[in-house]
Parts: structure tokens; sequence; C-alpha cells
């Protein structure tokens, strides 16, 4: 039997078709015998992240990565100057990244009642209006500057940290192992391939940094190293996976938001975690690449969130490009038409000489 | 526990109050996107959107300028003179025939040393034949330019060195039956992209590369025929620079945020200066294509309004991935409208 590097929908064994929707047995659908090992993938819970990038480490020492700055340039050591990220993107060099978000946020505070502090109660006090106390008006004056030298004056929103918020985000993002991967359905040459876990691996003997799997990621993960012409990609640990071993990073996470283990159970643990923290009350929880319905399949490596995914670089609704590959073959081939009947009644519409 | 993510604040504090206690959500800082610049009439409002620092989402493809432009135009110019040149011979049109053999095989010659330069291991250029993948333009493409090239090439040398007339006409129709194909192919090619701006015209990109092919061939050949053997050559000219400039114009309209980038800076400009020349190009050949220089400088017209086409939607593609704004807003409208649709049929 041989192993498909082609999409399901053109091996024949997927009657519907499909390059895009549910696909109950992504392994089987590749090619791979009955009693493949069932598909693996990640679950990262942002909410007990720490930003350690212990993840990040552990995937360079395991997986031998070179050195780059915030922007892919190799070898350079250089700050990105707009968090405490200065990884920036996954890439060649990166397959893990821990994104660092520092949000903040107007509250709506009441007006400020003229008192002393403590004297706020409702319906108790006098307005500063009527009163006139020019004692309490001091104290309040003198209040409301503490309160200011105590919180740090943000330029960047102009507020003070009395009316302000903030609160840190981190999440460590990696290859998603989507279920229709965009970068397997484009690859010509057969060098990214569906491994017997499910997972998505570029084979480096075989790549000739075409680029195209680059162009086609919905989700930015792969990308050519330069100075190599190939492109590289997290491989879910394959050496380690072959030797009953954990990926690399999910072995190196102290606090156990990278979670590695067969997706199924994954993703129930996920709908536990979701449903505890949604009764804390936390209403912006959600799970992003869980959903099998969406466009790439579902991900094999998918995330608890706490706010929206593009906060995080993510894209809000990806879809695998290849979904729309059948009605472009058919303007290519319609077009193509339409230059052969163009040239033959040019031809046949012109004097012979 | 201090109140940290899970803390019913999702984490939010305050500087002197600790943390956040059934707060409703606030405002969330907007990253905008850049600025319009100076002189450029908006096609849609500059719109609200979050991304991470304002850094891009998918990658910029790592195909190089000029290399894949270049090969999309030389495959063009080369696949419709190939369909050219074989229906010349066919009605006895030997200078024509001639003219468009040696510009199929110069143009797919051409085309390859460019795909293959761009490869990031040119070395390994026959792995592109190691499999074949109908989910991959890129492979497709492969089985289509080997076989044209090699054809296109052959004939090409056996018209020059005049040998074999009977093969010639055989490689000559052979080229002709992938020279369509050629043109046409690249437009999936980019389109089958998560580029925001090539996928989103995907199925028009077919028919701009076709219109562009046909009228970078038949300007090429015209200049090159004497001008009463040139007829068809100038035909299909008019035609295809008439289809690529009103598929361009769906292109440049149809898809909202994702039209801007053919309009903005760079590609923009290179769009302009395209339409200018595929336009001045079709009038003249219509007016003065039968005499000698206006079928040299309408050819030369054309073939540059082609040239310029295949720049512009190429940068444009390129722009679009550079700025989120093009990733997010068009997801969180489709989101939205799902949302809607699902909110109406469980109502229902």
């Amino acid at each position: 039997m041989t192993i498909s590097s082609a999409s399901p929908a053109f091996t024949g064994r997927d009657p519907e078709n499909r390059l895009f929707g549910p696909l109950p047995d992504v392994t089987a659908e590749a090619g791979y015998e009955e009693e493949h090992p069932k598909r693996v993938g990640f679950f990262t819970d942002t909410s007990v992240c720490i930003g350690c990038k212990a993840c990040e480490v552990a995937c360079k020492e395991w997986n031998t990565l070179p050195m780059d700055d915030s922007h892919g340039v190799r070898d350079a050591l250089g700050l990105s100057g707009m968090s405490y990220d200065n990884t920036g993107q996954l890439g060649a060099n990166s397959w893990r990244h821990v994104a660092f978000i520092e949000q903040s946020r107007a509250v709506d505070l009441p007006m400020p009642t003229f008192g002393r502090p403590g004297d706020d109660r409702a319906g108790s006090g006098p307005s500063p209006a009527v009163a006139g106390d020019d004692v309490s008006l001091a104290d309040a004056q003198q209040s409301v500057l503490n309160a200011e030298a105590l919180s740090e004056y943000d330029p960047q929103t102009g507020q003070s940290g009395a009316d302000k918020q903030i609160r840190w985000l981190m999440s460590s993002d990696v290859c998603k192992h989507c279920t229709h991967a965009g970068c397997l359905d484009v690859c010509p040459t057969g060098a990214l391939f569906r491994t017997e876990y499910g997972t998505v691996v570029v084979q480096g003997d075989i790549c000739n940094g075409c680029g195209y799997c680059v162009a086609a990621c919905p989700y930015g993960v792969i990308d050519q190293r330069k100075d190599d012409g190939r492109v590289f990609k997290c491989t879910m640990c394959y050496d380690r996976l072959t030797d009953g071993l954990q990926p690399a990073c999910a072995t190196a996470c102290p606090t156990q938001s990278i979670q590695f283990g067969d997706l199924d159970e994954l993703q129930e643990r996920a709908d536990a975690r979701l449903a505890t923290l949604k009764a804390q009350g936390v209403e912006t929880a959600r799970l992003y690449g869980r959903d099998e319905n969406d466009g790439v399949g579902g991900d094999g490596a998918f995330f608890l969130l706490l706010d929206e995914p593009e906060v995080y670089g993510l894209p809000p609704d990806p879809i695998v490009t290849t979904r729309d590959l059948p009605a472009m073959w058919k303007a290519a081939g319609k077009a193509a038409a339409m230059m052969i009947g163009v040239a033959v009644t040019a031809v046949l519409g012109s004097r012979r000489r | 526990m201090t109140g940290g993510i899970t803390s019913p604040g999702a984490g939010w504090r305050q500087a002197d109050q600790g943390p956040a206690v059934q707060q409703r959500t606030g405002r969330k800082r907007r990253h905008r996107g850049r600025g319009r610049h100076r002189g450029e009439v908006p096609m849609v409002e500059d719109v609200e959107f979050t991304s991470y620092y304002g850094r891009q989402i998918v990658k910029t493809p790592v195909w190089k300028s000029p290399d894949v432009p270049l090969y999309l135009f030389l495959g063009g110019a080369a696949g419709s003179s190939a369909i050219l040149g074989a229906l010349a011979d066919l009605t006895d049109r030997p200078t024509l025939t001639r003219v468009s053999r040696l510009t199929a095989g110069a143009g797919s010659l051409a085309s390859v040393v460019f795909l293959i330069h761009d490869l990031g291991r040119p070395e390994r250029f026959l792995h592109m034949l190691r499999v074949i993948k109908p989910t991959s333009p890129l492979s497709i493409g492969s089985y289509i330019l080997a076989p044209f090239s090699a054809a296109a090439g052959a004939t090409a040398a056996v018209e020059l060195l005049g040998w074999f007339p009977r093969l010639k006409r055989f490689g000559g129709a052979v080229a002709a039956a992938f020279g369509g194909p050629l043109a046409t192919y690249t437009g999936v090619l980019l389109a089958n992209t998560a580029v925001p701006s090539w996928h989103a015209p995907h199925t028009q990109l077919p028919y701009v590369f076709g219109g562009s092919a046909m009228a970078a061939g038949g300007g090429i050949t015209m200049a090159f025929t004497p001008v009463e053997e040139a007829g068809p050559a100038r035909k299909m000219a008019i035609t295809g620079a008439v289809v690529e400039l009103a598929a361009m114009h769906k292109v440049e309209t149809d898809h909202g945020i994702l039209s801007e980038p053919y309009h903005e800076g760079r590609p923009g400009a290179l769009m302009r200066a395209a339409q200018v020349c595929t336009a001045a190009g079709a009038t003249l050949t219509a007016v003065a294509g039968r005499r000698r220089w206006g079928a040299v400088a309408s050819g030369t017209l054309l073939a540059a309004g082609s040239l310029l086409t295949r720049f512009g939607v190429f940068e444009a593609g390129i722009a679009s991935t550079k700025d989120p704004k093009y990733v997010v807003v068009p997801q969180k409208e489709r989101l939205a409208a799902r949302q809607q649709e699902h909110a109406d049929t469980t109502t229902r």
C-alpha cells in the first residue's frame, strides 16, 4: 500500500470527494492500514500559560533549530521592541512561539465624590457644590493626586492607573497539524506527508524549496530557511513519537499548558476545561481549532483562548484554500477553452493572404 | 490564587485595587491599520480591527520577483503563441507559423529557467515530477510545462534548423494542446493560496491570465510577422486585451477590502500602467495594426501591458499578506455572516 501525500479527496477512498469538512479518520484516509496509531495532538490551554518559553527552548534544543530574531533574520540577537515576545512569529526556525499580549482597558468608575476616603457611602455626605468645605476639598484633591502617583500614567492611552485595568495574555502557538492541511495539499513534490499519527511532516531530503506551502498555510506557520532553501515546521517531534516519547515542548511545559495525547481524549479534556472556566465566570474563554466543522476540518493542535483569535495573531476563520480548488480548475479549463476558441475564430476570420 | 486568569475577572487587574471583580468587558485596544496614502481614492471605509502588535498573520510568499512574474508572462505568451502557430500552420501561413513557433519555444525555455531559478533548491527541480497531485496546481503545472516546453522547444529548434517538416507539425500540435492550460493554470497557481487578494478572485484570475496571454502572444507575433499575414495575431491580441481588461476590472472591484491592494501603492501603479498599455495597444492594433510601425508599436504596448499585469497582480498579493487587516476583517465578516445565518435557521 502506498502512503499518499495527496488529499483524501483524490485517493479514491473518500466517496464524498471531500476537500474540507470533518474527517473522522484522517490517518486511514491518507492510506495507512487499519491498525495505525490513534491521531495525536496538542491541547494548548492558554489560561495556565505563564509565558516562561520553556517550550520554545526545548523545541530549539531537541530539533537543533538555528537562532533568529523576531523577523526571521538568522543568527541575529534582536529585541522586537513591542513586548516581552522577542520570538515574534512561527517560522522555519521557531516551531513554538509564545505570544505575549499586554492589554489595558478603561474602567467606568463612578463620578468621584468629594469627601474623605471612606466617606463615599451612597447618600451620605454633602455634595461639594453646597458644602464649600475647603478642608475636605483639599483632602479629596490630595487623594486623587496620591492615586495618580501610585499608578503610572500611560502615555499611550492617556489614562492613569486609577481608571484602567491591565492584563497579560500568554499563548504558546504551534503548527496546527490541520485535518485538511493546505501545505500538504499543495506540495508538488510529496515532501510534506501525513504520518501514521495523523500529523503533517516535511521530508527534508525531498523538499526542493518551491515555497508553495508557505503561501498556502492559512495560519502562516511554515516558512523557508533562506540560507538552506528548504521549508521547515513543527513535526510534533515525529522522532520522539516513534520512540514512545512526548514532544519536547509538552515535556518541558511546567504548567501543563501544553498537553499532548490522543486527539479525541484531548478534545474531551478541553471541553471539560472550557465548561469549568465558563462556570467560574470567564465568559471570554473559547476553544480555537476544536470544531471539526471549521474551514480546515479541525486542528490537530488546538487552543483554549481568553480573547478573540486575532488578538493572539491567529486568523479568526481559517479555510483551507483547496476547498475552492475545483472551482478554480473549472475556471482555468474554461479560460483555456476560451483561448482555443478565440484563436480558431481569429484564424478563420482572417482573410488568407 | 490571587486573581489569575481563571478568576472571575479573567486576569484583569487594576493598579491600586488588585484583581478586578465582575467588570464588564471594556473597550479593547485596537491596533489600527496604516493610514491611507495621499491622493488615493478609498475603495472601502477604514475599518477597526485587532491584531497581534500589527504583525502579519499569513506568511508573505517566498516566491521571488522578477522570477515568478516573468514566468507567468513568458508561459502565457508562449502558450498562446503555440496555439496560434499550430492553427497558422494548418491554414498555410508560413511566416506567422514560424514566428509563433519561435516565440513559443523561446518563451517556454525561458519560463522553465525562471521557474527553476525560483526554487530554494534548484538542483532538485526534477522532484517536481516525483508525484502527480491534482490538489497542487504546481504539480499539475509541472506536468503541463514539461511536455509543453519539450514540444515547443523541439519545434522551434527544428524550425531553425529546417529538419523534419512533419515532426514539426506534430510538435506544434502537442505544444498547442498544452498551451491553453499553461497560460491559465498560473491563475490557479496564485489563487490556490492563503494570500488574501489572490484567493478572493480565484475564479477570475485564470481569465485575466488567459486574456493577458493572448494579448502578449498576439502582440509579439504580430510585431515580427509581415502585416498581410498577421491578421489572426491582431485579432487574437485585441480579443485577449479586451478579456484581460474586463476580467481585471472584476478583480479590482468585486472583492471589497481585498480589491484594495490592486489600487494602492506600487501594485496600484503597476495595474494602472498595465491598463493604459493594454488599452492603448489594443486600440492602436485596430487603428494602425496593418502598418509595419503600427504593428510593432502596438505589439510592444500589448506585451508591456501583459507583463505589467503579471507584476501588478503578483505584488498586490504580496502586499495583502503584509497587513493583518486583509486576513482579519474579511474573516470576521464571514464569521458574523455565518452566525447570523445560524441564528436565522435555529429560530425558524
